[in-house]
C-alpha cells in the first residue's frame, strides 16, 4: 500500500569496460531508513551517486514518485533539491560561512526571502548542534562539525529523501559519534534516508532495512535482524564474519 | 644646467615634475582600466572554455560551443604568441589602412592592452576554475543548483580568490608594459621621459626618475592588492553565537536524543530548555 518514493529499476553503470553496477533493483518507501553495506568497491557509493544523478546510469531507470528522473524533460536540479546528499568529504562551500552555506540553497533555489532562509537555516543548525558556529568558515571547523553543518545544509532544502555517502568515514571515533547521534535523531523524526556506511552498529540499530552489496550487485536485502542474525547469502556471512572478528558486534 | 647628478635630478623635477606626474597618471589609467577590462574578457573566455557539453546529450550545443571555443583558442594563442609592441603597430596602423578606422590614441591604448591581458587571463581563469575542488561543484549540485548557479555562487568566488595573485601580476606587468604604447604615440610615462631626456640631454637622470616612479607605482599596487587579498579571506577568527544555543550543543552529547527530538516543533529561538 505504500507507494515507493524512489525506485531503481534494472540499473547498470559502467566506467568504460569496468562494470560497477549490474542490474540493480531496489525501492524506497516513505520513512525508510536504509543502510547499504558492503566492502569498498562493491558499488555502494556509485549507486548513491546514480540516484542523485552525479553519475549518469549506463542503462536502467530511476523513478522518483513514479516519474523517471532520466527523461530529458525532467528537471534534474529540482529533483536534486528534493533528494539531498551528504558526502564523505563534507563539500561545504569554502567561500561561505556555516549559515551562508545553509541559506544559499534556500534563497537561490527554494526562492525564500533572506529572513525566512535564516530562520530555516538556524532551525536546522540548532538541530545538529551547530548554532554557535554559524559565523565560522568551513576551514575553521573540525570534521564532525563540518559534517553536521553539511547535514544542516541538506536539511534546509527540506528534502524528501536524504542520501548519505559514507558520512563518517573521514572522521575520528569521537566525531563519528556526534554525527551518528544527529543521524539517529533524523531517523526518529521519520526522515527517509539511504545511508552508505561501514558503521554496522548504526545499520543494525537505526535502519529498518539493510542492503548488502558485493561486486556491483545486491546480494541480500532485508531487515537488520535478518541480515545481521540470519544472513542467507554466503558473501554476506563472510563479510559480517570479518567485521565481527574486528569489532565486538 | 647643474653639474652633479643629484642637482640635475632636482632640476628636472622642478621643471618637468608635472609632466612626469601626468605621464604616470596616463600609465596608471591605461594599466588599471585595461587590467579590469582584460579580466572581464578573461573571465568570459574562461567560462566558455569550462562549460560542460557532451556530444551525446546535446549535439547542437556541443557543436556551437566547439566552434566558439576554436575561435577563442585562436584569439588566445595569437595574442599571447606575438609581442604587444608589434600588435600595437599592427592594430593602430592596420585599422586605419585596411578599414579606414581612425582610432583615437586612448582607444587604441585601452584596446591593445585589454585584449592582451584578456588573452593571458583566459588561461588563468580556466586554471582558477579547474583549481576549485570538484566536491564543491557536487555539493552545489546536490542541493539543486544549476550549472550557472553553481558557477556564480560557489566556483567563481573561489576561483577569483585563487587567481588574485595572478591578477596582481597582470596589473604590474601592464603598468610596465604600457611603455610599448609610446611607439604609437601614447603620451604615457615612458614617452614623457623620452621627451624630457631629449630636451635636456639628460638621459641618465630622466630615466632614473622614471625608474623611481615606475617602482613606486608597482610596489604600491602590489601591497594594496595584498591587503585586498587579506580582506577577501575574511577574519581569521569568528565569534560563537552565544545566545541560549550553547546549552543545546552541550545537550547534544549528553541528553541529545531527548533534547533534540523534543525541540522539533519549537522555534529555534525560544530556548526549549
Amino acid at each position: 500500500m505504500d507507494r515507493h518514493i524512489l525506485e531503481v529499476v534494472h540499473l547498470s553503470k559502467n566506467f568504460g569496460t569496468n562494470v560497477v553496477l549490474k542490474d540493480i533493483d531496489f525501492s524506497v518507501n516513505q520513512g525508510d531508513v536504509i543502510c547499504i553495506i558492503g566492502s569498498s568497491g562493491s558499488g555502494k557509493s556509485t549507486l548513491l551517486r546514480c540516484i542523485n544523478l552525479l553519475e549518469d546510469p549506463t542503462s536502467g531507470d530511476i523513478k522518483y514518485k513514479q516519474k523517471s528522473i532520466l527523461g530529458s524533460r525532467f528537471s534534474q536540479s529540482a529533483y536534486r533539491s528534493k533528494v539531498g546528499m551528504v558526502f564523505q568529504g563534507f563539500n561545504l562551500f569554502n567561500n561561505m560561512t556555516v549559515i551562508e552555506n545553509c541559506m544559499v540553497g534556500v534563497t537561490k533555489i527554494s526562492k525564500k526571502n533572506k529572513d525566512e532562509a535564516r530562520k530555516i537555516s538556524e532551525y536546522y543548525l540548532n538541530k545538529v548542534g551547530m548554532l554557535p558556529y554559524i559565523n565560522a568558515k568551513p576551514h575553521q571547523l573540525s570534521g564532525g562539525q563540518k559534517q553536521r553543518a553539511a547535514i544542516a545544509r541538506a536539511l534546509s532544502m527540506n528534502p524528501d529523501v536524504l542520501l548519505f555517502d559514507e558520512p563518517t568515514s573521514a572522521l575520528d571515533p569521537q566525531m563519528v559519534q556526534e554525527v551518528l547521534t544527529v543521524m539517529r535523531n533524523l531517523a526518529k523524526d521519520g526522515l527517509t534516508m539511504i545511508v552508505v556506511t561501514h558503521e554496522m552498529a548504526f545499520a543494525r540499530d537505526v535502519s529498518n532495512r539493510v542492503v548488502f552489496m558485493s561486486n556491483g550487485i545486491i546480494c541480500e536485502d532485508g531487515t537488520p535482524d535478518a541480515i545481521f542474525k540470519h544472513p542467507k547469502n554466503q558473501r554476506t556471512r563472510e563479510f559480517l564474519e570479518r567485521f565481527r572478528s574486528d569489532t565486538n558486534l | 644646467m647643474p653639474t652633479s647628478f643629484g642637482e640635475r635630478i632636482i632640476y628636472i623635477l622642478e621643471r618637468y615634475g608635472m609632466s612626469f606626474l601626468r605621464g604616470a597618471g596616463v600609465t596608471m589609467a591605461i594599466a588599471l582600466v585595461s587590467t579590469f577590462i582584460g579580466c572581464i574578457i578573461g573571465f568570459l573566455v574562461g567560462i566558455v572554455q569550462t562549460i560542460p557539453a557532451e556530444r551525446s546529450k546535446n549535439p547542437v550545443r556541443w557543436f556551437f560551443l566547439g566552434v566558439i571555443r576554436i575561435i577563442l583558442n585562436i584569439y588566445v594563442e595569437v595574442f599571447r604568441g606575438t609581442p604587444m609592441m608589434a600588435q600595437a603597430m599592427f592594430i593602430y596602423f592596420g585599422s586605419a589602412a585596411l578599414f579606414g578606422i581612425n582610432m583615437s590614441m586612448w582607444f587604441a591604448a585601452f584596446f591593445i592592452v585589454s585584449i592582451n591581458t584578456g588573452a593571458y587571463m583566459a588561461e588563468t581563469v580556466r586554471g582558477g576554475i579547474l583549481s576549485v575542488d570538484i566536491g564543491q561543484t557536487e555539493g552545489a549540485k546536490a542541493i539543486g543548483m544549476t550549472h550557472f548557479q553553481t558557477m556564480i555562487n560557489v566556483v567563481f568566488p573561489q576561483a577569483l580568490r585563487n587567481i588574485m595573485p595572478q591578477i596582481g601580476n597582470n596589473l604590474i606587468i601592464n603598468i610596465k608594459d604600457t611603455c610599448v604604447l609610446s611607439i604609437i604615440g601614447t603620451v604615457e610615462l615612458f614617452y614623457t621621459t623620452k621627451g624630457i631626456a631629449g630636451a635636456l640631454y639628460t638621459y641618465f637622470e630622466a630615466f632614473a626618475v622614471a625608474m623611481g616612479i615606475y617602482f613606486v607605482l608597482t610596489f604600491t599596487c602590489s601591497r594594496l592588492l595584498r591587503l585586498w587579498e587579506d580582506k577577501m579571506d575574511g577574519p581569521a577568527n569568528y565569534d560563537l553565537a552565544t545566545t541560549d544555543t550553547l546549552t543545546h550543543t552541550s545537550g547534544l552529547y549528553s541528553i541529545g536524543k531527548k533534547n533534540i527530538v523534543g525541540n522539533l516543533n519549537k522555534d529555534s529561538r525560544d530556548g526549549g530548555r
